[in-house]
This record gives C-alpha cells, structure tokens and sequence, in this order.
C-alpha cells in the first residue's frame, strides 16, 4: 500500500511538473507583446516592468525561476492588478469555490447514490423509467443552461411569492449557496445515478446476496449491508473524474452566479489575458486535479479489501 | 399445443435416424448477422429511433437549412435589434414627422408659487399631433414655480409611488413639451409627468396612448426602395426572432450548427481513429510497445482536460480574424484519444486469445486477415458506441469554452458564443437564449439516447443487467 502511494504520488509529480512546462511553453507562445496589454506610458516604465515580471532575460532562465518559484508554491504577480500576487487571489477566492464545490459534490453523491439505489429497487417500473430518463436529460443539458433557467424560474417564484425565497446571484449566506450548488451538482448527480443504479443491479444477481436472503434476512438489512455497501465501491472511483466536472463547471456557474470564487477569476484572467494568473492558476487547479484523484484511488484501495490485497500482493 | 384431438403429434416417422442429405435438421430461418441482429433490436427501442430521426434532421437542416432559410446570418438590422420571435406582417410606411419643437409658455406672473416639494400636477396633459411608433410628442400645461418636468413612461396602469421608465426631464420650467423616440413599439403606453423645483412632487398627471404597428419610413425603404408613405411594406418575419444586432436568430442557429457539429463530429473521428490505431498495435504487438504506449495514455488521461484546452485557445486562437476552430480541434485530438485507445486495447487482447482467432491462425490465416476479417469487425461495435458518446462531449466542450469566451471568436456563429451573448440579456429577451440553449440540449439528449440504444443492441450482454 505504502510502495502504491509513493507510485502514485511521483506519477502525480510528473504530470504536475508536465501541466507547468506546458503551460510556459503555450504562454510563450503567444504571439505578440504580453505587456501590450498594460497602460505603457514610457519606455522606462516599460523596462521596470519587464524587470519585474523576469521579461528581460533568456527563455530558458525564466523557465528555471519560473520552475523554481512553482516548486516553492509561488505562483508570481498578476499583469493587470500589478499588486496583487496570484497567491493572494488564490488564498481570497479558492475558499468561496471550494465550499461551493463541496457543497455541489455532496449533492451529488448523496442523490445519486439515493436516485440510484430507488431506481434499482422499482426497476422496470414507472417510477425507474422516468428517473433514468430525467437522468439522461440531466446529463444533456449544460450546466450554465440548468443555471440559468433555475435563476428564471426563481426570479418567477420571487416574484409571485412577493419575498425573497431564494437569492438569485451573490454569496455569502447558506441560501445564497443553494441554486449554484445544484446547478454545479445536477450533470454528476445524474451520472452517479445511473452508475450507483447499474452496480446494485450487478450485486442483485451475486451469489452472497443470494445467501443473504436464503438466510431470512429482512429485505432493508440485505440492502444496506450486503447490496449498498458493495454498490456504492464505482461511485468512489468516480469520485476524481466528478470532482474535476465540478471543479471546471464552476467556471461556468460561478459566472453566472456573480460568486467571486476562484473559478469566475480564472475565466475573468483568461478573457483579460493575464498570463501571470492564467499560468498560476492552471498549475495550481492542474496539482489539485491530480492530487485529489489520487487521494480518491488511495482512499478507494482502502475501501476495497480486494484491491488493497491485489496492491500488496502484486507490486 | 393445439393438435387435432386423436392425431398423435409425432409419428413413428419422425423419430427414425436422419439420412444423409435430410435437410430437415437445418435451419430453415436464415441466419442474422451481427449488424442485421443489432438493427432489428435498435428498431424496437422508440427512444432510440426517436433520437435517430431527431439527429437526422439536425443533420439535414445543417446542410440543406442554409438553402431552405435564405436569410443572411451575419446581416445587422439595427432597426430590429432583440426583436421577439414574429410573423412577417404588412407594415404601414409612416411619413417622417414635423421637425419637433418645443412648446414654451410664457411666464403667469399673477399666480403665486406653492410651497417647495409640493407642486401641483401639470393640467391639460395631451397628446400633441400624431402619435406613432416614430415618436410620441406631449405637451401640458405650465405649472406655476416648477423649475422643471419628469417624464414617465409604463406598459402598465401606474399607481403608487410606480409610474415606470424615467425618459428625461425638461431643459426649464418654461418648456412645457417634450418628444419620446425611445424604443417604441406598437402596445400602449402610460405617460405620466411630473412637475419639480428641485423637490420633487409625486403628484403626476397620466395620459395612455395606444400605437399602431408602422414602420418608419427610412427602414421601409431598406425593404422596399419604391415604399412611400401611407403605403404598405412586407416585414419579413423572424421566426425566432433576431439578437442584439439585429441578426436572425434562426439563420445564425443554423450557420452555428455547422460549426458546432463540425466540430462535435470531426474531433471525436479522428481522435477516436487515432485511439484506435494506437490501442489496437498497443494490444496486438503486447510487449515493450504496450507497455509504453499504456504509459502514455495514463499519463494524458491525468492531465486535466478543459484546462489545458483553454491555455491552447490563449496561446494559438488569439489572431483577429480568425474563427479559433482549428486550435479547439488540436486540441481535443490531442487530448482526447486515451479512452478509444484504452477501450480498443482491452477489446484486442481479449479476442486475441479467444478461440475462432486461435483457429483461424491455426489454418494459416495472415496477420492482415486477422485484422481485418476478425479483430476489426469484432471491435467495431464497441468503437462505434464510444464515437455516439463521444460527439455530445465534443458538443459539450466546443459549447463550454465558448460560453466563457474561449471558443468560437464573435463574428462566427457557433451554438454555445450564441449562448454567450444570450445569457446578458437573458431576463430581458429570454429567446435569444432560449434558442440555442435548447438546440444544444435536445442534440446532446439525441446523441445520448441513441449511444444508449446502440450499446444496449450492439452488446446485448450488457443488456442482461437492465
């Protein structure tokens, strides 16, 4: 176990310190004139902020104390609010996207572990086929699509309420959080619904639940120990991929929401093209994607007896 | 079992041993293959049908739509700017009115002013001349003291403290008309006037003045270049209705179309064929090969995709002029192959090994023949289901990316920059994105639905857990 983490973790270093040379290498080749952008006024100020962005020297220089800085967790200054240091962006927004995302991830695993596990129970019924069909429909419908006709139907009710029932944009109070967390967490919630549903469908037919109910065991016990238990084990491994749709969708939801989370400030620095934020924020939104995933395949070894004993086993 | 009552159902005949060359044993159906058997069960899934015939027709309005709705998506008409989906309706050319001038009355010196913040509403409000879409033109009474007025105007009865859009105000308390050119359409409006000195008063005085439908005389021409006033020009009808410059909603959904799923389908082809290439030499050759061509693959599927996708648009779409497609497609391929390659390689090792392929080496059957008569065909089911799957994301990403602006540049339509400039205006002009937003929608739903109905009939194994 302690040889497959260490495995794991190096691959996640090398695919960290890939995601940072790529992302140099793409920002400098960008054609064009990075400080073009900025209000220029002299040639002086020009050299003093070429100077302070590393601009005047080699390529490969600026790669290594670029390279250098990253390892050191610094992710540089940004162009356009000449003041602020990604650092500072990250520590002030990634919370506000984190609370959000866990928030939207919490969701999603609960009602699709709760979807999947009513739709297994009444399959061929009514009730699954419509659920599954909403399901597929959850997946097709983008979220800033869902997001925006949610914020309608709520500026609707609003109105016809005559109160605030739900704030529409912002953030801050639990309320506020609702709409963009079921935006954020409406494609998962359907995508683990029907995982959740086709893995207990799987366990239905497997010799120990047959045991099991040869036994007398009442229906809910069976399916709480011997079915969930074993069903739920997919929907852990998918927990990497759902985080990373989520971590990405808010991008688009925390856009839409007006949250000042990280994932609105990354979309504002791309369309302002502002390199230095851009770059810090990929590597930074780059080693988190890996981390978790990994943390997630860890946790799932643990989980799962078979696999940890395969690791151990094997390598 | 239904035989005649006393005739015995089998015959001592029936049991006597075959002979040679008796055909009875043989099947009589003829036998279905793989494609045929998939068909027949796809064809009983209405879902699935459905979403054929949905995606059909999404196809041919992309390639005949631009023939059939011969209207030019990139036209501004800023006469017609975010205009409701309509009818083509018979428009009366309205003459150009009388150059507007102010009303000034002269001072009443014997009246003596009220109180500061408590003036009077101005009497005799009306509507002054001709009213018409063009321009609405009041005039009032002057109230004595008022320094200057406050024009309202409403959709709706005012009431309260509500009397609706503030228009301008008065240059002096003299001035006792004003004209309202903005944004007029045919309904009825509510005008309301206010007289201030400073303090406002809300004693307002209100007059209603319902339009007519017309077109100013300027735009008829554009339409119609012999148009004069008084006469009648067809308005050709927006179906959809048109966007913030003006542009047909419809016309541009349908150029979008062949940018999205251009995209959506060219990128996951060729990723896909380039995924299988590489899965299938991965799992054919084993070895040093597949093992490092496994690398590879693990190591692509950790990077994250949608960021990386929007650093490749930073740094190679940022040309003016330029659509930003070919850097989006690079990308994807780039990006996207891993999971057609990993599904072809588990698929080849599988059946490398299986029996029909042991036999057929056995005979003498050459590596190509193998490939082409038994591994290909076998795969190909598999394949073909990841590629129904894989267009809905493609249309997903191309829609994300130029949601945030990162996709399709401006002047060219694509479904999700249309969605783009929709959500601004959503709450006021709901069409503008209503419209492209469920195209997107009902394409993915198509594909999604018959990916499910083809995986359901290609691999009828997976069937037995539904």
């Amino acid at each position: 176990m302690i040889a497959y983490t260490l495995k794991r973790l190096l691959a996640g270093v090398v695919t960290v310190f890939f995601i940072a040379t790529a992302t140099f290498a793409l920002m400098h080749a960008v054609p064009g004139d990075p400080l073009a952008g900025a209000k220029v006024r002299s040639p002086e100020i020009r050299a003093n902020l070429q100077a302070r962005y590393g601009l005047d020297r080699p390529v490969l220089v600026q790669y290594a104390v670029y390279m250098r800085n990253m390892a050191k967790g610094d992710f540089g200054i940004s162009f356009t609010q000449q003041n602020r240091s990604v650092n500072d962006i990250i520590r002030q927004h990634f919370p506000v996207s984190a609370v959000l995302g866990l928030l939207a991830l919490g969701f999603a695993t609960l009602g699709g572990v709760l979807l999947g596990s009513l739709t297994a129970q009444l399959r061929g019924r009514m009730t699954d086929r419509t659920v599954l069909f909403l399901v597929v429909v959850g997946i097709s419908v983008p979220s800033f699509v869902f997001a925006a006709l949610a914020q309608e139907g709520v500026l609707l009710w609003n109105a016809w309420a005559g109160t605030t029932v739900l704030p529409v944009a912002g953030w801050g109070t639990f309320r506020a959080m609702i709409l963009p967390a079921l935006s954020l967490g409406l494609g998962t919630l359907a995508f683990l619904t029907r995982l959740m549903r086709s893995s207990l469908l799987e366990i239905v037919s497997q010799d120990y639940v047959r045991t099991a109910r040869a036994k007398g065991l009442p229906g809910w016990r069976i399916f709480l120990f011997h079915e969930l238990r074993n069903g739920i084990l997919p929907v852990i491994t998918l927990l990497g991929p759902a985080l990373a749709s989520i971590t990405t969708g808010g991008f688009v939801v925390e856009t839409v929401f007006a949250i000042p989370g990280l994932g609105r400030y990354f979309v504002q620095a791309v369309q302002a093209l502002d390199y230095t934020v851009i770059m810090g924020l990929t590597v930074f939104y780059g080693a988190f994607l890996v981390l978790m995933v990994i943390a997630v395949d860890i946790a799932y070894g643990w989980v799962d007896p078979r696999i940890r004993v395969a690791k151990e086993g094997g390598a | 079992m239904s035989g005649a009552i006393g005739a015995p159902l089998l015959s001592k005949d029936d049991l006597a041993p075959a002979e040679r060359g008796d055909l009875r044993q043989a099947a009589v159906r003829p036998s279905l293959s793989y494609w045929t058997d998939a068909w027949l069960r796809l064809r009983k899934n209405r879902q699935a049908i459905a979403s054929l015939v949905i995606i059909c027709l999404l196809l041919g309005g992309t390639l005949l739509g631009p023939l059939l709705w011969r209207v030019d998506p990139d036209r501004q008409d800023l006469a017609r700017v975010s205009e409701r989906p309509s009818l083509s309706a018979k428009l009366t050319v309205l003459a150009e009115p009388p150059p507007y001038v102010e009303t000034v009355a002269v001072e009443d010196g014997a009246a003596a002013a009220p109180a500061k913040g408590a003036l009077p509403a101005p009497a005799a409000l009306e509507i002054a001349g001709d009213p018409t879409v063009q321009a609405v033109r009041l005039q009032w009474a002057r109230v004595p003291g008022a320094e200057s007025y406050l024009v309202y105007r409403s959709t709706s009865r005012p009431g309260g403290d509500f009397l609706g859009l503030p228009l301008g105000e008065t240059g002096a308390g003299s001035v006792v008309s004003f004209e309202d050119t903005f944004n007029l359409e045919a309904t009825t409006y509510w005008y309301s006037v206010v007289a201030t000195d400073g303090g406002e008063s809300r004693d307002a005085a209100t007059v209603a003045v319902t339009l007519q439908a017309g077109i100013p005389l300027a735009d008829a021409r554009l339409l119609d270049p012999g148009a004069n006033p008084g006469g009648r020009v067809e308005r050709p009808w927006r179906p959809l209705g048109t966007d913030y410059l003006g542009r047909d909603v419809l016309a541009r959904l349908l150029s979008g179309a062949r940018v999205t799923l251009f995209i959506g389908f060219t990128a996951p082809l060729l990723y896909i064929l380039i995924g299988v290439i590489l899965g299938g030499v991965s799992g054919y050759l084993g070895g040093r090969v597949d093992h490092w061509i496994m690398r590879v693959t693990d190591f692509v599927m950790a990077l994250p995709f949608l960021l990386l996708m929007i650093l490749f648009k930073v740094a190679f779409g940022g040309g003016p002029g330029e659509s930003g497609i070919v850097p989006m497609l690079v990308a994807m391929i780039l990006l996207g192959w891993t999971g057609a390659a990993r599904l072809t390689r588990g698929q080849v090792l599988q059946l490398r090994d299986a029996e029909f392929v042991q036999a057929s080496r056995l005979l003498g059957a050459r590596r190509s023949y193998l490939l082409l008569r038994h591994l290909l065909p076998n795969t190909l089911g598999v394949i073909l289901v990841s590629l129904t799957f894989a267009i809905p994301g493609a249309i997903f990403t191309e829609a994300f990316l130029s949601f945030i602006g990162m996709g399709v540049a401006p002047p060219t339509a694509s479904w999700g920059s249309m969605c783009n400039d929709g959500i601004k205006v959503f709450l006021v002009h709901p069409h503008e994105f209503l419209a492209p937003a469920v195209t997107i929608s009902v394409a993915v739903l198509a594909f999604n639905l018959l990916g499910d109905g083809l995986r359901d009939a290609l691999d009828p194994r997976l069937r037995s857990v539904e």
